[in-house]
């Protein structure tokens, strides 16, 4: 296989990858390491350093849609990402101190996580617990848009939240991936904020965090041009479309499917870290 | 009479960072778009070899490097270049943040987007850690 057919092959994976993690909600970025590393047999370190840049592509990309609809806490989004950049820097660096097996298996675990996360029904949504201090002074409350009419809401439990963004900050830079489904979990369960808030909030936070271990990535030689870039193309197209075809889908088998795939990635990478094949 | 000057409201912020946002990954898709034809013309029938590690050479690492090389217009050096791009948009994001919460006033939460800026300046530029 030369090159051209490599990029064509890599390009079209990448493109099915974006469609269906924006069609399961999933994300794009969680399925393109093990795709490469398992299929490909490409290096898990040039595997992540091109699924943090496709990562980048479909956040700022979906951005846009999101900010118009009004859910997304600029304040929120900033607050938390102090904590987010600082943790993706610390997981950028330990990617690069850690042997690549315990890196594949710590995926394989977070993978196997966020498959059956994305199972499960919806949390029932948190009740508001009334004004909090630290959160009236760091201005975290605010408003959203309801069918009837603005909704004011309070945020909460600041110190518990934050820490767990530094987590999914950390967890981002060491394997590569949105960690998405970690902040919601902070923002939403922890925090009490809005699921529709939470989910807007933290696509809004996912770039900015990977841009910070991009940095990091960059300047190890992680990221190689001629592999991200049908990568980064694939990805942002599939999740373009995905987006497009969303509104008129029943999405409750495809995540299903979706999941199981996952599932299977997730064991495989368990495996070849296990047998120090990767 | 001068027209009164549009308020700096989160809502109008958010409008325009999302466009932002937007245009950013347009360039820079673009911009890798173009490099990756250059490489698949030129180096389409060689062999892939990514699976084994060695990083990238040192032009393809730092910001420098990247933006001196594409003056060469070599295909992997232009796809770098986009992919420089696409990083540096959310970075512009934060910011365009802090000149937009300057404008409403709001000192605490300049200090907050510095805050952030710096850990990503510091990512990119601020050599290994």
């Amino acid at each position: 296989m030369n090159i051209f057919e490599h990029t064509l092959l890599i390009g079209l994976g990448s493109l099915l990858a974006g469609f269906l993690g924006a069609l399961t909600g999933l994300g794009g970025g969680i399925v393109i390491t093990p795709l490469l590393t398992v299929l490909f047999g490409v290096d898990i370190r040039y595997a992540i350093g091109a699924s943090l840049v496709s990562v980048i592509a479909t956040s700022s990309g979906a951005a846009a849609a999101y900010v118009k609809e009004g859910f997304t806490n600029i304040r929120i989004g900033m607050f938390l990402e102090i904590a987010t950049t600082v943790g993706a820097v610390v997981g950028a660096s330990a990617a690069s101190r850690l042997p690549a097996s315990a890196i594949s298996v710590i995926f394989g675990v977070v993978l196997l996580l966020s498959a059956y996360a994305s199972t499960r029904p919806a949390p029932q949504e948190s009740l508001d617990g009334g004004p909090n201090r630290l959160a009236e002074r760091l201005k975290l409350d605010s408003t959203f848009p309801t069918l009837q009419g603005m909704k004011s809401y309070h945020v909460r439990g600041v110190p518990a939240g934050f820490s767990l963004m530094f987590v999914a900050g950390t967890l981002s830079g060491l394997l590569g991936i949105g960690s998405g489904a970690l902040k919601v979990i902070a923002m939403d369960q922890a925090m009490h904020i809005p699921f529709k808030v939470s989910t807007t909030t933290s696509n809004f936070m996912i770039g900015v965090t990977a841009a910070a271990s991009a940095g990091v990535y960059l300047q190890r030689g992680y990221i190689d041009p001629g592999l991200t870039m049908p990568v980064m193309l694939g990805v942002a197209l599939g999740a373009l479309l995905g987006a497009r075809v969303l509104a008129r889908t029943r999405t409750a088998k495809l995540r299903v499917v979706f999941g199981i795939v996952v599932a299977v990635l997730a064991f495989e990478m368990i495996y070849h870290g296990v047998t120090g094949r990767i | 009479m001068h027209k009164p000057a549009v308020a700096w409201t989160d809502q109008r912020v958010e409008y325009i960072v999302a466009d932002l946002l937007r245009a950013g990954v347009l360039l820079a898709a673009s911009v890798v778009t173009l490099g990756g034809i250059i490489f698949l013309i030129r180096h389409g029938s060689a062999l892939p070899q990514y699976s084994r590690f060695v990083g990238e050479p040192l032009q393809y690492r730092t910001v420098s490097g990247i933006i001196r090389g594409s003056a060469t217009f070599h295909g992997r050096n232009i796809i770098q270049l986009g992919l420089l791009l696409l990083i540096a948009t959310p970075v512009a994001r934060v910011a365009f943040s802090v000149i937009a919460f300057a404008l409403e006033r709001d000192r605490l939460y300049v200090v907050i987007t510095l805050i952030v800026l710096a850990v990503l300046l510091f990512s990119l530029v601020g050599g290994h850690v």
